[in-house]
């Protein structure tokens, strides 16, 4: 199982707690992982990447493993600590704002 | 017994205002959506309990929010706003075109027979309609093609922010955008004409008599007379007697003619009101004095109204969608500030008291008059 880590406001939105776990069928990239999350929570549907372009939203960051994956291609294969569920893919709202 | 129920959207929430026909004390509930922006929330005139709502931030983007049973509870609705076609560019501040991207709802208009056929204006502008209460939404792409290229954005974004509905002629619907103008389309939604004859833009436009590209703040009408309209542009007041196929300026002696809101007054369709702001430059009521200004002839002449309103020391603005009227026999205005406070009068505006005083900054401010 894949682990996600939701902000705050997704939480509330998908009434879910900090920590989601997800099953996802084939490599773990950030498109099949938010495939799976959106087929879980439709409610998160073009909170987290545009409708029509996909595209992630400007002021949303992944994070995992220490590192800033968000400008990765969201096709890129994942390491395999966030496939096996050892590390967790963390969804962030940048910092953004006072 | 009557009712009435304020929908306030606010920075960080959607608050639900409550009160007898006697309007003195008030429940208030909320805050829904607690963080979000809601830029809007209105009712069903068909089913009062039915409400929608406009959730965005800048991080998460666009949710609408439904609910049966007048606030109590809500449930997301379909949040896909996708242009038909190619949208193409519109123009804006550096002289380039830009592609058309929707950013966020900015109004939500109920129809008025029908609680699951709702207009949506967005930003980008275009306008919006679901037929299945939220569950899907399709574009009405005619509207850009009333001279779309020449659109650009306002200092809040390209956004279609008033959508009036006729009550006589369900194909016939006004809208108004910044910076656009105003439109009108008398066949549902399938053709748009730019109704801005007699605007006059001195100092925002290089053509100040243009067709398109007028910052329009907001529009009104009462719906007994639905061919006569009240405009508050970025300067000037105004008002149309041919469902604006020609304005002309009804300013008269206003402090100031800028502004955001403009509102009639339920019973008496010459009985208009504003709440005049310095200027573009300051965005706050002049002499730090909070005055709504009513007229009863329609425009022209106009009268201050203070009592109950700060008249020191203050400094807040009304926005575009912040003042509404109730039906009740003895009419209430209502209108909520960029300081949080949410004023209301049970008399046509004689006297006003705060219902809430230590909101966010209110958004918007539309009033559900329940039997």
């Amino acid at each position: 199982m894949i682990r996600v880590v939701l902000p705050f406001h997704l939480q509330q939105l998908a009434n879910t707690g900090r920590e989601v776990e997800l099953q996802v069928d084939g490599l773990a990239t950030q498109r099949s992982i938010l495939d799976a999350l959106e087929a879980r929570y439709p409610v998160l549907r073009g909170t987290v990447r545009d409708q029509t372009t996909q595209d992630r939203r400007a002021f949303i960051r992944f994070f995992a493993c220490g590192e800033d994956l968000s400008h990765e291609s969201p096709d890129a294969a994942l390491p395999e600590s966030i496939a096996n569920g050892k590390e967790r893919f963390m969804i962030v709202g940048a910092m953004a704002g006072g | 017994m009557s009712a009435v129920r304020v929908l306030v959207g606010t920075r960080k929430g959607a608050f639900i205002l409550t009160s007898n026909e006697q309007r003195k004390k008030w429940e208030v509930s909320g805050p829904h959506f607690a963080g979000w922006e809601i830029y809007h929330v209105n009712g069903s005139p068909a089913d009062p309990d039915r409400l929608y709502a406009s959730q965005s931030n800048g991080w998460f983007g666009q949710l609408i929010q439904r609910s049966n049973d007048g606030g109590k509870t809500w449930e997301a609705v379909d949040n896909k706003f996708a242009y038909e076609g190619n949208p193409g560019t519109h123009q804006t501040f550096d002289g380039t075109q830009q592609p058309w991207a929707f950013k966020r709802v900015w109004n939500l208009t109920p129809s008025l027979t029908d609680s699951d056929t709702v207009f949506a204006g967005v930003e980008d502008a275009a306008m919006f309609r679901t037929t299945d209460g939220g569950k899907s939404w399709q574009e009405l792409p005619g509207l850009r093609s009333a001279k779309g290229h020449l659109w650009q954005p306002g200092a809040g974004g390209m956004c279609l922010h008033t959508i009036l509905l006729d009550p006589s002629n369900p194909d016939r619907i006004f809208i108004a955008i910044s910076a656009a103008g105003a439109f009108r389309t008398d066949d549902g939604g399938k053709t748009w004409l730019p109704i801005n004859q007699g605007l006059k833009s001195n100092f925002e436009l290089p053509d100040p008599e243009a067709e398109v590209g007028h910052c329009v703040h907001n529009i009104a009408m009462h719906p007994s007379r639905p061919g006569v309209l009240f405009m508050q542009k970025h300067w000037d007041v105004l008002r149309s007697d041919n469902a604006g196929d020609l304005w002309h300026e009804v300013s008269g002696n206003l402090p100031t003619d800028f502004g955001f809101p403009i509102a009639v007054h339920a019973h008496e369709p010459e009985t208009i009101y504003v709440v005049p702001i310095k200027s573009d430059s300051e965005h706050f009521v002049p002499d730090g004095k909070l005055r709504v200004y009513r007229s009863r002839s329609g425009g022209d002449e106009w009268q201050a109204l203070t009592n109950g309103l700060p008249q020191s020391d203050c400094y807040v603005n009304v926005l575009r969608t912040a003042m509404a009227v109730d039906k009740l026999d003895s009419c209430g205005i209502y209108f909520g500030t960029t300081g949080g406070q949410v004023y209301a009068s049970a008399d046509s505006g004689d006297s006003w008291a705060p219902i809430v005083r230590d909101l966010p900054a209110v958004l918007s401010v539309e009033v559900q008059t329940l039997s």
